[in-house]
């Protein structure tokens, strides 16, 4: 396996052998670079002049780090010393979303001396409102340039490294082995199993934080002698059914900003040495209830089976371990894959919909949750909400749908050429379910939009937002 | 008998009717009131929906931490917990969103 460069200034960029790190590269052109922080803090002025201007205690600081940092620096809790181990530490963010935009921004602007950032995304529109590291003009760019993008133009003194295929199982012992702080700002289950394993593996303090809907979670890992991993508090992974994602359940953009300053906050600890990290602690937010809680957490369990008295994971064995069987879950943010219930017949695409709507002679059912309903719909279609977790809430709707079946029949005529009545749902999932429903208590003549809203977006040629 | 408060938090309190905050009383199967009593309590007098969601076997299912006065079960006991009268319990679905 390759090495991961180190302390160059010039870009890097690895290849044959090693393809797992091939998108690795520096983006920091600074004059100033890292090896700055451990300069001798005795600072002479010119070449002749050996006269002694300043010299500080147990820091090594230049002149433009005190000058940056002197808020932070003057206060006493935290002081040049804490500053100078800060500039001379690494942190790693995995994960350049809601949660690594603030932890990105805070420890560049910190001075944290080496920032990796691990994302393998590009940054879409509707993740503006909360990814705060990005903006409208990098729209469409990798997330891993984007945010090197705004903590260079934050903090031009550190050095800043893109890790472009995100943090996966070919580079996560290298990696984590050659930061000194992980901070776990990722989406899934098997990324925040792969990634605690990798840094008790590694020995490396981990801080995860997760947000979703209007709630938070916040503690530190795999930190001091007792300090537990993801494993020893969840020893078996949650079904997929019980994981709800930003795409799905949705997310106040400002929830994940708390959560991720506080990250920030705990990975600045870790790496000056100052104050008491959230290790053993689970820091709860309710940002509805303006509440946060901090619950105390067992201690590092022997039965672990990474961090435990007999393991079972190795930094050998990861490597193969499958945290998609494990967790059954893949491992990125997206929707759910397409469903193959009905017969192609039973099938319109948006296309085909959409001359039937200008032609007025289809009635369509949306099945969405009434929220997304309420964002944007096909004019004239009735919303009847489909749960797949509650099927039997649709039953009501049921009869419903008969007598629709029965007047949209009546109303195109016998001689139609299509199907009387549409079901549409955002992606063509749970349409599918309702017509399989309707049919199987003989509601015929029903068909269901193929690729649901986001093909018709795509593909019908009207204006549709996409969401 | 004894009443405990119940706590919900990272979208639990959606199988509890939308709310966060309950008041329950267990009538403990044999002497004193455990976690274990709490849960199935808790299910039988509480949860609205997808029991699965919640439970499975006769714990909770994995990805649920249960604490007591804001401290882990497994410093306390576990399903064996004894819980008394006053007492809060807080279930806690981890989140994976970021």
């Amino acid at each position: 396996m390759g090495r991961i460069e180190r302390g160059g200034q010039r870009a890097h960029r690895q290849t044959g052998q090693q393809p797992n790190i091939i998108h690795f590269h520096r983006v920091s052109t600074s004059s100033e670079p890292y090896e700055s922080c451990s300069r001798t803090s005795t600072q002479t002025v010119g070449q002749d002049d050996a006269r002694v201007n300043w010299e500080g205690t147990e820091h090594q600081l230049t002149k433009e780090q005190v000058v940056r940092y002197s808020r932070q620096i003057i206060l006493p809790s935290f002081g040049a010393q804490a500053q100078s181990r800060l500039c001379n530490s690494s942190v790693l963010i995995i994960g350049a979303g809601g949660l690594g935009s603030p932890v990105a921004m805070y420890l560049a602007a910190a001075g944290v001396g080496r920032l990796g950032i691990a994302d393998r995304d590009a940054v879409e529109l509707n993740n503006l409102h909360r990814q705060i590291a990005h903006r409208e003009s990098t729209v469409g760019i990798h997330k891993c340039d984007s945010a090197g993008l705004t903590c260079r133009s934050i903090n031009s003194s550190i050095q800043v490294e893109m890790y472009k295929d995100g943090f996966n199982q070919q580079i996560a012992m290298e990696l984590a082995s050659c930061f000194d702080v992980i901070v776990d700002a990722t989406d899934n289950a098997p990324s925040r199993y792969l990634i605690s394993d990798a840094c008790v593996l590694a020995g490396k303090p981990l801080v995860s934080g997760a947000a979703i809907g209007t709630d938070g979670q916040l503690t530190v890992y795999n930190h001091g002698p007792d300090g537990p991993c993801y494993r020893c508090l969840f020893p078996e992974a949650p079904e997929p059914q019980s994981c709800s994602s930003c795409s799905d359940a949705g997310v106040l953009g400002v929830v994940p900003g708390i959560i991720g300053s506080l990250q920030a906050l705990e990975a600045i600890k870790l790496a000056s040495g100052v104050g008491r990290p959230l290790s053993r602690s689970l820091l709860l937010f309710d940002a509805l209830a303006g509440r946060f809680t901090t619950v105390k957490l067992r201690q590092r369990m022997p039965s672990c089976i990474v961090c435990g008295t007999s393991p079972r994971i190795t930094a050998e064995s990861l490597l193969s371990y499958s945290y998609a069987t494990f967790t059954g879950a893949p491992s990125h943010d997206a929707g759910p894959a397409p469903l193959e219930l009905l017969a192609p017949i039973q099938r319109v695409t948006a296309a085909e919909l959409h001359k039937w709507v200008t032609s007025d002679s289809v009635s369509i059912v949306d099945v969405r949750p009434e929220a997304q309903f309420s964002i944007a719909h096909i004019p004239g279609s009735t919303n009847l909400p489909f749960s797949e977790a509650k099927p039997q809430a649709f039953d009501e709707h049921i009869e419903l749908m008969r007598q629709r079946v029965r007047d949209a029949a009546i109303d195109t005529g016998d001689d139609s050429l299509h199907p009387a009545v549409c079901v549409v749902c955002r992606r063509g999932n749970d349409s599918q379910r309702v017509v399989d429903l309707l049919v199987a208590n003989g509601v015929n003549d029903v068909v269901d939009l193929a690729g649901g809203l986001e093909a018709w977006a795509r593909e019908s040629g009207v204006d549709f937002p996409h969401y | 008998m004894i009443t405990c408060k119940i706590e919900l938090s990272g979208g639990l309190e959606t199988l509890f009717g939308d709310s966060k905050e309950h008041s329950l009383q267990v009538e403990p199967e044999n002497g004193q009131a455990t976690l274990g009593d709490v849960i199935i309590s808790a299910r039988d007098k509480l949860l609205t929906e997808r029991p699965e969601l919640f439970m499975k076997n006769r714990s909770v299912r994995p990805g649920i931490l249960v604490l007591i006065n804001d401290t882990d079960w497994e410093l306390t006991g576990q399903l064996q917990t004894i819980v008394e009268d006053g007492d809060t319990v807080t279930f806690i679905s981890t989140l994976h969103g970021g």
